[in-house]
């Protein structure tokens, strides 16, 4: 009980490397972004003013800060175009995490019924995709859906379509990509929450009566709430700011607020609009991150 | 929970969702030694295509600034990423912590281009010149919460009575670390080193927006090729690819099994 007590003292110090990093790298640029928000694109290198330069003295601060504006915020509220890829980006993040969560539980709920031996194979089967390179998945996709690819090639052995199917450019494409590639997400947390359960709580139900499915509703669903909660919010988030799989997978006539983002920023090099984007992203994150927070908190210190 | 039956829809959705994991994976390596161009026609087996990779020069760098910045970025984190856990896991309630515990684990579900924006805005800033360290920068500051995730978890289901015996027998509490639990942990530390090395190695978004001119990184190269079409050559890189982090999916599990050896309890990673 004493020597426990001697460590907590050194191992606060070792947070000290790792907070100043993360401070420096992860909280300070975010700064940054909003300071570019409020700023114009200028044709200079970097390419927005005002240059905040500290040594030039304080009228010239008092000038440049002056010269901030919300502009970049009004044209996205007023143009239709980011409000647009704004909505489809939760709808698409709604709809496949729910898509996940239909998929990726019974995945889970089967791997928790293995015998002990098999649950860590099968936890390293789900886990060694993951461990794939992500690009590599999707364009392993990309692969199968095209036009003479292997799955109009089956579909048209076995006479299920006559022509060859448009996949590619599509959202079927680009849902199939996302759950593909984001399905490890949701098992692993759903997998974690339910070997924790005990079964004398199934059995009990059963044994009152309760047909399976009704034990699945009332008994097994809510004790895996924890992490149902993790899996979708672990999903979620990131896939609202996705840009690699619609990209490569969705048609281009409407664009999630990631490849919103990458436009703006790359191709019509216009840093502060990009720049006013990510920050509303954040703002429309704020909830779930914090959420996020509290449940990752309580899983991994309980 | 494990005990009693497999329901057989408990069976087919183990077995039909890990074919729909692995199936798309393995088509693209059997295609990758496909001798036609064609997808169509599977002409014989074939190393044309890793031949390919092999003569080009762009490619060839791309992979080399990929596998640097993943071995440079995996150490940098893990040894951030095991302090932290230590600090999360053994530091108590200290003030601060949420802040801490908050910022650390943030980049985990924060979507990559707001990352990668924030991160080119401050090298911006800062006048840094963009090109190998600003990436591994980058990709340390990403893959870190997930060795800190690896470790914590080993850290927490250590049995704490060996290191209190070392201090009972008389060691400070940093030599008790050091000679008790840090062999202990070593295989999750060195899991969560391979991890944040494959995570680095297949980083795209990140890297595009934190690289400079002639710092392109693996995936950059091959999205730009992918956007053009599918392409043979690609298949092959990706192979080879996938081979490489077989290999260190295997060292991982081959360390996970030697701390079972040793007769540890705690969950495998």
């Amino acid at each position: 009980m004493n020597s426990r007590r001697i460590f907590t003292r050194p191992a606060r110090f070792a947070a000290i490397p790792p907070y100043v990093w993360m401070a420096l790298f992860f909280l300070v640029p975010f700064g940054f972004v909003l300071k570019i928000s409020l700023s114009h694109t200028a044709i200079t290198q970097p390419p927005y003013t005002p240059l905040f330069d500290f040594t030039a003295g304080a009228s010239a601060i008092a000038n440049a800060l002056a010269a901030l504006s919300l502009d970049n915020f009004r044209l996205l509220i007023s143009d239709n175009l980011y409000v647009f890829s704004y909505l489809r980006s939760l709808v698409v993040a709604a709809v496949s995490t729910s898509i996940l969560l239909l998929i990726g539980y019974p995945i889970a709920y089967g791997m928790a019924r293995l015998p002990q031996r098999w649950q860590a194979v099968a936890m390293m089967l789900v886990i060694v995709p993951f461990w794939t390179s992500f690009l590599i998945r999707v364009y392993a996709w990309i692969n199968i859906l095209q036009h003479d690819g292997l799955l109009n090639r089956i579909l048209l052995a076995l006479h299920l379509v006559s022509a060859p199917v448009v996949w590619l450019s599509t959202d079927s494409a680009m849902y199939l990509g996302i759950v593909y590639s984001y399905l490890p997400f949701m098992i692993l947390p759903l997998y974690a929450t339910l070997t924790k359960m005990d079964p004398a709580l199934e059995e009990a139900a059963a044994d009152l009566g309760a047909s399976p499915l009704r034990v699945f509703w009332l008994v097994t669903f809510p004790l895996s709430l924890p992490g149902v909660g993790a899996g979708v919010l672990l999903c979620f988030i990131p896939i609202l700011g996705e840009f690699v799989i619609p990209d490569l997978l969705a048609g281009s006539n409407s664009l999630m607020i990631g490849q919103t983002l990458w436009l703006e920023f790359f191709t019509n090099r216009d840093w502060p609009v990009a720049s006013a984007v990510a920050t509303v992203l954040l703002i429309l994150l704020l909830a779930p991150l914090l959420l996020y927070d509290r449940l990752q908190r309580r899983q991994l210190e309980a | 929970m494990a005990r009693t039956r497999l329901s057989s829809f408990n069976i087919a959705s183990l077995v039909l969702g890990l074919a729909f994991l692995y199936l798309p994976i393995v088509i693209l390596v059997i295609y990758s030694f496909n001798a036609s161009r064609l997808v169509t026609v599977w002409g014989g087996w074939s190393l044309r295509w890793y031949r390919e990779f092999f003569n080009d020069e762009a490619m060839i760098k791309a992979a080399g600034m990929s596998l640097a910045v993943g071995a440079t970025s995996a150490t940098i984190a893990t040894l951030l990423g095991t302090l932290a856990a230590v600090a999360l896991s053994r530091g108590e309630g200290f003030r601060g912590r949420t802040l801490f515990s908050g910022m650390l684990y943030a980049p985990l579900v924060m979507p990559e281009v707001i990352t990668g924006l924030s991160l080119l805005l401050l090298f911006v800033a800062l006048n840094t010149e963009r090109g190998f360290w600003t990436v591994t920068m980058a990709h340390t500051t990403l893959t870190m919460c997930f060795v800190s995730v690896v470790v914590q978890s080993r850290l927490v289901s250590l049995d704490r009575s060996l290191e209190e015996a070392a201090m009972d027998l008389g060691c400070d509490p940093a030599r008790a670390f050091i000679a008790v639990t840090l062999p202990l942990i070593l295989p999750a530390v060195a899991a969560g080193w391979m991890l944040a090395f494959t995570l680095s190695l297949d980083d795209l978004v990140i890297a595009s927006f934190t690289t400079g001119p002639g710092s392109a990184t693996l995936p950059i190269r091959i999205y730009s090729e992918v956007r053009l079409g599918v392409k043979p050559e690609i298949n092959a890189i990706c192979t080879l690819v996938i081979a490489v982090i077989a290999v260190v999916i295997i060292a991982a599990s081959i360390a996970s099994k030697l701390s079972s050896v040793r007769g540890e309890s705690g969950a495998p990673i």
